[in-house]
Protein backbone atom coordinates (compact mmCIF):
# COMPACT_ATOMS: atom_id res chain seq x y z
CA UNK A 1 0.00 0.00 0.00
CA UNK A 2 1.45 3.39 -0.64
CA UNK A 3 1.23 5.67 2.03
CA UNK A 4 -0.40 8.87 2.01
CA UNK A 5 1.32 12.39 1.76
CA UNK A 6 1.03 14.02 5.34
CA UNK A 7 -1.14 17.04 3.94
CA UNK A 8 -0.59 18.89 7.42
CA UNK A 9 3.18 18.57 7.57
CA UNK A 10 2.72 19.35 3.75
CA UNK A 11 1.21 22.67 4.48
CA UNK A 12 2.86 23.45 7.37
CA UNK A 13 6.40 23.63 5.19
CA UNK A 14 4.12 25.97 3.03
CA UNK A 15 4.91 29.81 4.67
CA UNK A 16 8.42 29.12 5.03
CA UNK A 17 9.22 27.98 1.70
CA UNK A 18 7.59 30.77 0.04
CA UNK A 19 9.35 33.05 2.81
CA UNK A 20 12.90 31.37 1.50
CA UNK A 21 12.05 32.24 -2.44
CA UNK A 22 11.06 35.78 -2.01
CA UNK A 23 14.39 36.07 0.30
CA UNK A 24 16.18 34.82 -2.34
CA UNK A 25 14.78 37.55 -4.81
CA UNK A 26 11.73 35.73 -6.28
CA UNK A 27 8.50 38.01 -6.35
CA UNK A 28 5.87 36.89 -4.45
CA UNK A 29 3.31 36.27 -7.18
CA UNK A 30 5.55 33.85 -9.10
CA UNK A 31 6.87 32.14 -5.66
CA UNK A 32 3.74 31.82 -4.61
CA UNK A 33 2.78 29.89 -7.82
CA UNK A 34 5.81 28.37 -7.89
CA UNK A 35 5.34 26.74 -4.13
CA UNK A 36 1.91 26.04 -5.33
CA UNK A 37 3.37 23.32 -8.23
CA UNK A 38 5.93 22.10 -5.81
CA UNK A 39 3.48 21.13 -3.49
CA UNK A 40 1.19 19.40 -5.92
CA UNK A 41 4.21 17.72 -7.02
CA UNK A 42 4.78 16.83 -3.99
CA UNK A 43 1.53 15.08 -3.38
CA UNK A 44 2.29 13.39 -6.59
CA UNK A 45 6.06 12.13 -5.83
CA UNK A 46 5.96 11.62 -2.28
CA UNK A 47 3.67 8.27 -1.48
CA UNK A 48 6.66 6.30 -3.87
CA UNK A 49 9.31 8.47 -2.69
CA UNK A 50 9.65 9.87 0.60
CA UNK A 51 11.89 12.91 0.60
CA UNK A 52 14.87 12.74 3.23
CA UNK A 53 14.08 16.61 3.95
CA UNK A 54 10.76 17.59 2.69
CA UNK A 55 11.26 21.04 3.18
CA UNK A 56 14.64 21.21 1.33
CA UNK A 57 13.05 18.95 -1.12
CA UNK A 58 10.30 21.60 -1.25
CA UNK A 59 12.53 24.40 -1.83
CA UNK A 60 14.36 22.60 -4.77
CA UNK A 61 11.28 22.23 -6.40
CA UNK A 62 9.90 25.26 -6.03
CA UNK A 63 12.56 27.52 -6.76
CA UNK A 64 13.22 25.03 -9.89
CA UNK A 65 9.45 25.66 -11.24
CA UNK A 66 10.30 29.65 -10.62
CA UNK A 67 13.43 29.50 -12.37
CA UNK A 68 11.54 27.51 -15.52
CA UNK A 69 8.80 30.04 -15.49
CA UNK A 70 10.60 33.02 -14.91
CA UNK A 71 12.96 32.21 -17.82
CA UNK A 72 10.11 31.66 -19.96
CA UNK A 73 9.44 35.09 -19.35
CA UNK A 74 13.10 36.49 -19.47
CA UNK A 75 13.51 34.89 -22.77
CA UNK A 76 10.80 37.30 -24.11
CA UNK A 77 11.64 40.18 -22.32
CA UNK A 78 15.39 39.60 -22.27
CA UNK A 79 15.74 39.85 -18.65
CA UNK A 80 18.03 37.36 -17.48
CA UNK A 81 20.28 38.67 -14.99
CA UNK A 82 17.87 37.59 -11.50
CA UNK A 83 18.02 33.67 -13.09
CA UNK A 84 21.85 33.43 -13.78
CA UNK A 85 22.42 31.32 -10.98
CA UNK A 86 20.93 29.30 -7.90
CA UNK A 87 22.03 31.07 -4.68
CA UNK A 88 23.31 28.79 -1.79
CA UNK A 89 20.69 27.66 0.55
CA UNK A 90 22.17 29.09 3.99
CA UNK A 91 20.55 29.40 6.90
CA UNK A 92 16.62 30.65 6.29
CA UNK A 93 15.00 33.16 8.91
CA UNK A 94 12.32 30.28 9.00
CA UNK A 95 10.01 32.27 11.47
CA UNK A 96 10.06 36.14 10.36
CA UNK A 97 9.41 34.97 6.87
CA UNK A 98 5.96 33.29 8.13
CA UNK A 99 5.45 36.22 10.15
CA UNK A 100 5.98 38.49 6.75
CA UNK A 101 3.85 36.19 4.63
CA UNK A 102 0.41 36.32 6.96
CA UNK A 103 1.08 40.57 7.23
CA UNK A 104 1.37 40.34 3.37
CA UNK A 105 -1.76 37.90 2.62
CA UNK A 106 -3.43 40.53 5.10
CA UNK A 107 -2.55 43.54 3.78
CA UNK A 108 -4.76 46.56 4.82
CA UNK A 109 -4.81 47.30 0.92
CA UNK A 110 -6.87 43.70 0.61
CA UNK A 111 -10.31 43.44 1.22
CA UNK A 112 -11.49 40.81 3.82
CA UNK A 113 -12.27 38.31 1.06
CA UNK A 114 -9.39 38.77 -0.94
CA UNK A 115 -7.12 38.66 2.12
CA UNK A 116 -8.73 35.84 3.45
CA UNK A 117 -8.53 33.44 0.10
CA UNK A 118 -4.90 35.00 -0.03
CA UNK A 119 -3.71 33.99 3.36
CA UNK A 120 -5.65 30.31 2.96
CA UNK A 121 -3.37 29.78 -0.38
CA UNK A 122 -0.14 31.43 0.62
CA UNK A 123 0.29 30.48 4.38
CA UNK A 124 -1.98 27.79 4.45
CA UNK A 125 -1.05 26.31 1.30
CA UNK A 126 -4.63 25.02 -0.27
CA UNK A 127 -5.72 24.63 -3.07
CA UNK A 128 -7.70 27.28 -5.24
CA UNK A 129 -10.41 24.08 -5.87
CA UNK A 130 -10.08 23.80 -1.81
CA UNK A 131 -10.63 27.42 -1.02
CA UNK A 132 -13.33 27.51 -3.76
CA UNK A 133 -14.95 24.58 -2.46
CA UNK A 134 -15.34 25.82 1.12
CA UNK A 135 -16.48 29.51 0.33
CA UNK A 136 -19.01 28.01 -2.57
CA UNK A 137 -18.02 29.88 -5.31
CA UNK A 138 -16.61 28.67 -8.63
CA UNK A 139 -12.66 27.50 -8.98
CA UNK A 140 -12.46 30.37 -11.86
CA UNK A 141 -14.10 33.07 -9.68
CA UNK A 142 -11.55 32.06 -6.51
CA UNK A 143 -8.47 31.88 -8.80
CA UNK A 144 -9.23 35.28 -10.15
CA UNK A 145 -9.89 36.85 -6.74
CA UNK A 146 -6.32 35.57 -5.50
CA UNK A 147 -4.38 36.61 -8.87
CA UNK A 148 -5.96 40.28 -8.48
CA UNK A 149 -4.59 39.98 -4.62
CA UNK A 150 -1.60 39.07 -5.13
CA UNK A 151 -1.77 42.41 -7.90
CA UNK A 152 -2.97 44.35 -5.45
CA UNK A 153 0.09 43.73 -3.23
CA UNK A 154 3.02 42.98 -5.77
CA UNK A 155 4.36 46.48 -4.54
CA UNK A 156 4.36 45.92 -0.94
CA UNK A 157 7.82 45.56 0.72
CA UNK A 158 8.49 42.13 1.94
CA UNK A 159 10.19 43.43 4.89
CA UNK A 160 8.02 45.60 6.02
CA UNK A 161 6.53 44.50 9.45
CA UNK A 162 2.70 44.72 9.18
CA UNK A 163 -0.34 45.19 11.75
CA UNK A 164 -0.77 42.09 13.78
CA UNK A 165 -4.38 43.21 13.78
CA UNK A 166 -5.20 42.79 10.07
CA UNK A 167 -3.86 39.69 10.42
CA UNK A 168 -6.13 38.51 13.26
CA UNK A 169 -9.02 39.76 12.06
CA UNK A 170 -8.63 37.54 8.72
CA UNK A 171 -8.21 34.26 10.54
CA UNK A 172 -11.21 35.48 13.05
CA UNK A 173 -13.13 35.52 9.91
CA UNK A 174 -12.00 32.16 8.39
CA UNK A 175 -12.48 30.73 12.05
CA UNK A 176 -16.27 32.08 11.62
CA UNK A 177 -16.96 30.69 8.46
CA UNK A 178 -17.02 27.18 10.21
CA UNK A 179 -16.82 24.35 7.58
CA UNK A 180 -18.39 23.56 3.88
CA UNK A 181 -17.22 21.16 1.79
CA UNK A 182 -13.75 18.71 2.49
CA UNK A 183 -12.07 21.59 4.34
CA UNK A 184 -12.15 22.47 7.75
CA UNK A 185 -11.67 25.95 7.77
CA UNK A 186 -12.35 26.36 11.71
CA UNK A 187 -9.52 23.46 12.12
CA UNK A 188 -7.62 25.48 9.60
CA UNK A 189 -7.72 28.68 11.12
CA UNK A 190 -6.48 27.29 14.62
CA UNK A 191 -3.63 25.88 12.78
CA UNK A 192 -2.32 29.06 11.24
CA UNK A 193 -3.48 30.94 14.36
CA UNK A 194 -1.08 28.48 16.46
CA UNK A 195 1.54 29.23 13.79
CA UNK A 196 1.55 32.63 14.04
CA UNK A 197 1.47 32.70 18.13
CA UNK A 198 4.66 30.82 17.40
CA UNK A 199 6.16 33.25 15.15
CA UNK A 200 5.05 36.18 17.33
CA UNK A 201 4.78 36.64 20.87
CA UNK A 202 1.36 38.60 21.41
CA UNK A 203 -0.97 38.43 24.11
CA UNK A 204 -3.57 39.25 21.18
CA UNK A 205 -3.10 36.29 19.42
CA UNK A 206 -2.94 34.53 22.26
CA UNK A 207 -6.12 35.66 23.05
CA UNK A 208 -7.52 34.69 19.84
CA UNK A 209 -5.95 31.02 19.79
CA UNK A 210 -7.58 30.40 23.03
CA UNK A 211 -11.14 32.23 22.08
CA UNK A 212 -10.92 29.47 18.97
CA UNK A 213 -9.89 26.82 21.11
CA UNK A 214 -12.95 27.13 23.68
CA UNK A 215 -15.38 27.24 21.01
CA UNK A 216 -14.00 24.88 19.17
CA UNK A 217 -14.40 22.63 21.90
CA UNK A 218 -18.06 22.78 21.85
CA UNK A 219 -18.14 22.20 18.04
CA UNK A 220 -20.02 18.39 18.12
CA UNK A 221 -22.00 19.55 20.46
CA UNK A 222 -23.46 22.77 18.34
CA UNK A 223 -25.75 20.57 16.08
CA UNK A 224 -27.67 18.18 16.16
CA UNK A 225 -27.60 15.11 14.05
CA UNK A 226 -30.21 16.30 12.15
CA UNK A 227 -28.19 19.66 11.21
CA UNK A 228 -30.16 21.40 14.44
CA UNK A 229 -28.77 23.74 16.57
CA UNK A 230 -28.31 23.16 19.77
CA UNK A 231 -28.35 26.21 22.38
CA UNK A 232 -25.49 26.31 24.98
CA UNK A 233 -27.92 25.57 27.82
CA UNK A 234 -28.66 22.25 26.37
CA UNK A 235 -25.59 21.01 24.98
CA UNK A 236 -23.96 17.49 26.62
CA UNK A 237 -20.84 19.15 27.92
CA UNK A 238 -19.30 15.69 28.84
CA UNK A 239 -18.97 15.81 24.84
CA UNK A 240 -17.10 18.97 25.03
CA UNK A 241 -13.30 18.54 23.93
CA UNK A 242 -11.94 18.91 27.35
CA UNK A 243 -7.99 18.99 25.56
CA UNK A 244 -9.01 22.12 24.09
CA UNK A 245 -10.50 23.82 26.64
CA UNK A 246 -7.57 23.27 28.72
CA UNK A 247 -5.36 24.43 26.49
CA UNK A 248 -8.00 27.11 25.66
CA UNK A 249 -7.82 27.95 29.34
CA UNK A 250 -3.95 27.83 29.91
CA UNK A 251 -3.13 29.87 27.02
CA UNK A 252 -5.73 32.70 28.08
CA UNK A 253 -3.98 32.60 31.33
CA UNK A 254 -1.11 33.24 30.31
CA UNK A 255 -2.36 36.23 27.78
CA UNK A 256 -4.47 38.09 31.08
CA UNK A 257 -1.21 37.85 33.38
CA UNK A 258 0.25 40.09 30.81
CA UNK A 259 -2.22 42.68 31.76
CA UNK A 260 -2.98 43.90 28.13
CA UNK A 261 -6.20 43.11 27.64
CA UNK A 262 -8.30 43.17 24.84
CA UNK A 263 -11.49 41.79 22.71
CA UNK A 264 -10.11 38.79 22.09
CA UNK A 265 -9.12 38.18 25.90
CA UNK A 266 -12.47 39.22 27.55
CA UNK A 267 -14.55 37.31 24.84
CA UNK A 268 -12.13 33.83 25.21
CA UNK A 269 -12.48 34.99 29.63
CA UNK A 270 -16.59 34.65 28.60
CA UNK A 271 -16.05 31.03 26.95
CA UNK A 272 -13.80 30.16 29.42
CA UNK A 273 -16.43 30.65 32.15
CA UNK A 274 -18.83 28.82 30.03
CA UNK A 275 -16.26 26.21 29.28
CA UNK A 276 -15.78 25.91 33.45
CA UNK A 277 -19.74 25.17 34.44
CA UNK A 278 -20.26 21.70 34.53
CA UNK A 279 -24.22 22.50 33.91
CA UNK A 280 -25.74 25.03 32.51
CA UNK A 281 -27.33 25.96 36.01
CA UNK A 282 -24.16 26.45 37.86
CA UNK A 283 -22.60 29.17 35.46
CA UNK A 284 -21.17 32.08 36.74
CA UNK A 285 -22.82 34.68 35.27
CA UNK A 286 -22.28 37.45 37.59
CA UNK A 287 -18.36 37.22 36.10
CA UNK A 288 -19.85 36.89 32.82
CA UNK A 289 -21.25 39.91 32.98
CA UNK A 290 -18.39 41.96 34.95
CA UNK A 291 -16.69 40.50 31.28
CA UNK A 292 -19.05 41.67 29.37
CA UNK A 293 -18.48 45.15 30.89
CA UNK A 294 -14.66 45.33 30.41
CA UNK A 295 -15.57 44.06 26.56
CA UNK A 296 -18.19 47.51 26.02
CA UNK A 297 -15.56 49.69 27.70
CA UNK A 298 -13.04 47.94 24.90
CA UNK A 299 -15.45 48.18 21.53
CA UNK A 300 -18.47 49.97 20.76
CA UNK A 301 -20.39 46.99 19.52
CA UNK A 302 -23.57 46.87 19.66
CA UNK A 303 -23.45 42.57 19.43
CA UNK A 304 -21.82 43.24 22.75
CA UNK A 305 -24.84 45.44 24.49
CA UNK A 306 -26.84 42.83 23.56
CA UNK A 307 -25.28 39.99 24.99
CA UNK A 308 -24.48 41.87 27.72
CA UNK A 309 -28.77 41.49 28.48
CA UNK A 310 -29.17 37.87 27.98
CA UNK A 311 -26.17 37.70 30.66
CA UNK A 312 -27.56 40.05 32.53
CA UNK A 313 -31.21 37.71 32.75
CA UNK A 314 -29.36 35.05 33.71
CA UNK A 315 -27.79 37.32 36.89
CA UNK A 316 -30.23 39.00 38.08
CA UNK A 317 -33.28 38.04 36.02
CA UNK A 318 -35.09 38.35 32.92
CA UNK A 319 -36.49 41.88 34.05
CA UNK A 320 -32.81 43.16 34.55
CA UNK A 321 -32.07 41.90 30.87
CA UNK A 322 -35.50 43.27 29.45
CA UNK A 323 -34.21 46.50 31.06
CA UNK A 324 -30.68 46.06 29.77
CA UNK A 325 -32.45 45.40 26.14
CA UNK A 326 -34.57 48.22 26.24
CA UNK A 327 -31.64 50.54 25.84
CA UNK A 328 -30.44 48.82 22.89
CA UNK A 329 -31.59 49.70 19.28
CA UNK A 330 -34.29 47.09 18.24
CA UNK A 331 -33.37 47.06 14.67
CA UNK A 332 -29.92 45.23 15.85
CA UNK A 333 -29.59 41.79 14.39
CA UNK A 334 -30.86 39.06 16.75
CA UNK A 335 -32.33 41.92 18.97
CA UNK A 336 -35.61 40.04 18.57
CA UNK A 337 -34.25 36.71 19.26
CA UNK A 338 -33.07 38.06 22.61
CA UNK A 339 -36.32 39.46 23.51
CA UNK A 340 -38.35 36.53 22.90
CA UNK A 341 -35.78 34.84 25.08
CA UNK A 342 -36.21 36.92 28.34
CA UNK A 343 -39.76 37.36 27.73
CA UNK A 344 -39.69 33.26 27.91
CA UNK A 345 -37.88 33.26 31.34
CA UNK A 346 -40.30 36.18 32.51
CA UNK A 347 -43.18 33.74 31.66
CA UNK A 348 -44.79 35.95 29.32
CA UNK A 349 -45.08 33.00 26.47
CA UNK A 350 -47.63 34.81 23.98
CA UNK A 351 -45.25 37.77 23.69
CA UNK A 352 -42.08 35.25 23.25
CA UNK A 353 -43.61 33.21 20.71
CA UNK A 354 -44.51 36.46 18.43
CA UNK A 355 -41.07 37.73 19.22
CA UNK A 356 -39.58 34.26 18.41
CA UNK A 357 -41.65 34.43 14.92
CA UNK A 358 -40.36 37.85 14.22
CA UNK A 359 -36.58 36.74 14.96
CA UNK A 360 -36.59 33.47 12.56
CA UNK A 361 -38.24 35.82 9.86
CA UNK A 362 -35.41 38.30 10.06
CA UNK A 363 -32.65 35.60 11.04
CA UNK A 364 -29.08 35.81 9.45
CA UNK A 365 -28.99 31.95 8.08
CA UNK A 366 -31.16 29.03 7.53
CA UNK A 367 -29.94 27.29 11.14
CA UNK A 368 -31.05 29.68 13.06
CA UNK A 369 -34.61 30.69 11.55
CA UNK A 370 -35.29 27.32 11.66
CA UNK A 371 -34.29 27.15 15.27
CA UNK A 372 -36.18 30.61 16.18
CA UNK A 373 -39.12 28.69 13.94
CA UNK A 374 -38.75 25.66 16.26
CA UNK A 375 -38.79 27.85 19.31
CA UNK A 376 -42.34 29.85 18.65
CA UNK A 377 -43.75 26.64 17.28
CA UNK A 378 -42.87 25.08 21.18
CA UNK A 379 -44.41 28.15 22.80
CA UNK A 380 -47.34 28.27 20.67
CA UNK A 381 -48.16 24.48 21.25
CA UNK A 382 -47.59 24.34 24.85
CA UNK A 383 -50.08 27.54 25.28
CA UNK A 384 -52.76 25.47 22.97
CA UNK A 385 -52.93 22.79 24.89
CA UNK B 1 -30.35 16.27 -20.45
CA UNK B 2 -32.16 19.39 -19.36
CA UNK B 3 -32.40 21.70 -16.57
CA UNK B 4 -35.25 22.96 -14.02
CA UNK B 5 -35.64 25.93 -11.72
CA UNK B 6 -37.83 24.58 -8.65
CA UNK B 7 -39.47 28.10 -7.48
CA UNK B 8 -41.02 28.51 -3.51
CA UNK B 9 -42.74 31.39 -2.99
CA UNK B 10 -43.34 33.24 0.42
CA UNK B 11 -46.27 34.58 -1.17
CA UNK B 12 -48.04 34.86 -4.89
CA UNK B 13 -48.66 31.23 -5.34
CA UNK B 14 -52.14 29.88 -4.82
CA UNK B 15 -52.97 28.88 -1.39
CA UNK B 16 -51.27 25.53 0.01
CA UNK B 17 -53.92 22.77 0.64
CA UNK B 18 -52.06 22.42 4.12
CA UNK B 19 -51.83 26.44 4.44
CA UNK B 20 -50.97 26.73 8.28
CA UNK B 21 -48.34 28.85 9.28
CA UNK B 22 -45.00 27.08 10.08
CA UNK B 23 -44.74 28.60 13.88
CA UNK B 24 -48.03 26.98 14.01
CA UNK B 25 -47.24 23.50 13.79
CA UNK B 26 -45.22 21.30 16.61
CA UNK B 27 -41.64 21.40 16.50
CA UNK B 28 -41.33 17.60 15.73
CA UNK B 29 -43.52 18.47 12.55
CA UNK B 30 -40.90 21.19 11.72
CA UNK B 31 -38.27 18.69 12.23
CA UNK B 32 -40.02 15.93 9.83
CA UNK B 33 -40.52 18.71 7.37
CA UNK B 34 -36.52 19.70 6.84
CA UNK B 35 -35.67 16.01 6.98
CA UNK B 36 -38.64 15.34 4.03
CA UNK B 37 -36.42 18.52 2.52
CA UNK B 38 -32.96 17.08 3.38
CA UNK B 39 -33.95 13.45 2.19
CA UNK B 40 -35.20 14.70 -1.17
CA UNK B 41 -32.06 17.12 -2.25
CA UNK B 42 -29.86 14.06 -1.22
CA UNK B 43 -31.81 11.54 -3.17
CA UNK B 44 -31.66 13.72 -5.91
CA UNK B 45 -27.95 14.27 -5.53
CA UNK B 46 -27.68 10.40 -5.42
CA UNK B 47 -29.65 9.64 -8.51
CA UNK B 48 -27.03 12.97 -10.20
CA UNK B 49 -29.90 15.00 -10.85
CA UNK B 50 -29.65 17.24 -8.13
CA UNK B 51 -27.56 20.95 -9.17
CA UNK B 52 -28.49 23.65 -6.98
CA UNK B 53 -30.70 24.88 -3.87
CA UNK B 54 -30.83 27.72 -2.01
CA UNK B 55 -33.13 29.86 0.49
CA UNK B 56 -33.78 33.43 0.33
CA UNK B 57 -34.19 35.99 3.15
CA UNK B 58 -37.62 37.52 3.30
CA UNK B 59 -36.64 41.03 2.85
CA UNK B 60 -35.13 42.54 -0.31
CA UNK B 61 -34.98 46.17 -2.41
CA UNK B 62 -35.74 47.32 -5.57
CA UNK B 63 -32.85 48.95 -7.36
CA UNK B 64 -32.24 50.99 -10.30
CA UNK B 65 -29.48 53.07 -12.22
CA UNK B 66 -30.50 56.78 -12.00
CA UNK B 67 -27.76 58.37 -14.42
CA UNK B 68 -24.56 58.84 -15.06
CA UNK B 69 -22.61 60.10 -11.74
CA UNK B 70 -25.71 59.21 -9.36
CA UNK B 71 -26.20 56.55 -7.02
CA UNK B 72 -28.97 54.15 -8.27
CA UNK B 73 -32.48 54.66 -7.02
CA UNK B 74 -33.58 52.33 -4.11
CA UNK B 75 -37.35 51.29 -3.36
CA UNK B 76 -37.52 48.65 -0.40
CA UNK B 77 -38.54 46.89 1.43
CA UNK B 78 -40.79 45.02 -1.02
CA UNK B 79 -44.19 46.02 -0.93
CA UNK B 80 -46.63 43.62 0.08
CA UNK B 81 -48.21 42.67 -3.47
CA UNK B 82 -45.17 41.72 -5.14
CA UNK B 83 -44.50 37.69 -5.62
CA UNK B 84 -42.01 36.35 -3.31
CA UNK B 85 -39.41 33.93 -3.87
CA UNK B 86 -38.61 31.95 -0.63
CA UNK B 87 -35.82 29.98 -2.41
CA UNK B 88 -35.13 27.17 -5.36
CA UNK B 89 -33.91 23.88 -6.26
CA UNK B 90 -32.08 23.66 -9.64
CA UNK B 91 -32.69 20.43 -10.99
CA UNK B 92 -30.95 18.45 -13.66
CA UNK B 93 -33.32 15.62 -15.44
CA UNK B 94 -33.84 13.61 -18.75
CA UNK B 95 -37.43 14.88 -19.32
CA UNK B 96 -40.38 17.26 -18.26
CA UNK B 97 -42.37 14.69 -17.05
CA UNK B 98 -39.88 13.68 -14.17
CA UNK B 99 -39.67 17.61 -13.54
CA UNK B 100 -43.05 17.51 -12.93
CA UNK B 101 -42.87 14.15 -10.95
CA UNK B 102 -40.34 15.49 -8.66
CA UNK B 103 -41.45 18.74 -8.63
CA UNK B 104 -44.86 17.03 -7.28
CA UNK B 105 -42.65 14.85 -4.97
CA UNK B 106 -41.18 18.26 -3.08
CA UNK B 107 -44.66 19.67 -3.22
CA UNK B 108 -45.70 16.95 -0.59
CA UNK B 109 -43.49 17.72 2.20
CA UNK B 110 -45.07 17.44 5.65
CA UNK B 111 -46.33 20.11 6.94
CA UNK B 112 -49.30 20.68 10.20
CA UNK B 113 -50.53 17.13 11.13
CA UNK B 114 -48.30 15.55 9.64
CA UNK B 115 -49.95 16.01 6.19
CA UNK B 116 -48.69 16.80 3.32
CA UNK B 117 -48.86 20.96 2.58
CA UNK B 118 -49.74 20.30 -1.33
CA UNK B 119 -47.77 23.68 -1.50
CA UNK B 120 -47.72 25.05 -5.48
CA UNK B 121 -44.05 25.24 -6.63
CA UNK B 122 -43.22 26.94 -10.10
CA UNK B 123 -41.36 24.63 -12.58
CA UNK B 124 -39.26 26.67 -15.34
CA UNK B 125 -37.30 25.57 -17.45
CA UNK B 126 -33.74 26.77 -18.16
CA UNK B 127 -32.90 27.95 -21.41
CA UNK B 128 -29.63 26.18 -22.84
CA UNK B 129 -26.90 26.39 -25.13
CA UNK B 130 -27.78 25.65 -29.05
CA UNK B 131 -27.28 22.52 -29.95
CA UNK B 132 -24.31 21.51 -31.96
CA UNK B 133 -25.59 19.20 -34.10
CA UNK B 134 -28.27 21.24 -36.03
CA UNK B 135 -29.59 19.04 -39.26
Amino acid sequence: MIPEVDELLLRSLTPSVLGILVRRGADFAAAEDAVQDALVEAVRVWPADPPRDPKGWLVTVAWRRFLDATRADAARRRREDLVEEEPAPGPAPAVDDTLQLYFLCAHPSLTPSSAVALTLRAVGGLTTRQIAQAYLVPEATMAQRISRAKRTVCGVRFDQPGDVATVLRVLYLVFNEGYSGDVDLAAEAIRLTRQLAAAIDHPEVAGLLALMLLHHARRATRTAPDGSLVPLAEQDRGRWDTKSITEGVEILQAALARDRLDEFQAQAAIAALHADAPTAEETDWVQIVEWYDELARLTDSPVVQLNRAVAVGEADGPRAGLAALAALDDSLPRHAAVAAYLHERDGDLATAARLYAEAARKAPNLAERDHLTRQAARLNARRCR
Amino acid sequence: MAKYLLLKHYRGAPASANDVPMDKWTPEEISAHMQYMNDFAARLTETGEFVDGQALAPEGTWVRYDGAGRPPVTDGPFAETKDLIAGWMVIDVDSYSRAVELAGELSAAPGAGGRPIHEWLELRPFLGGPPCITE
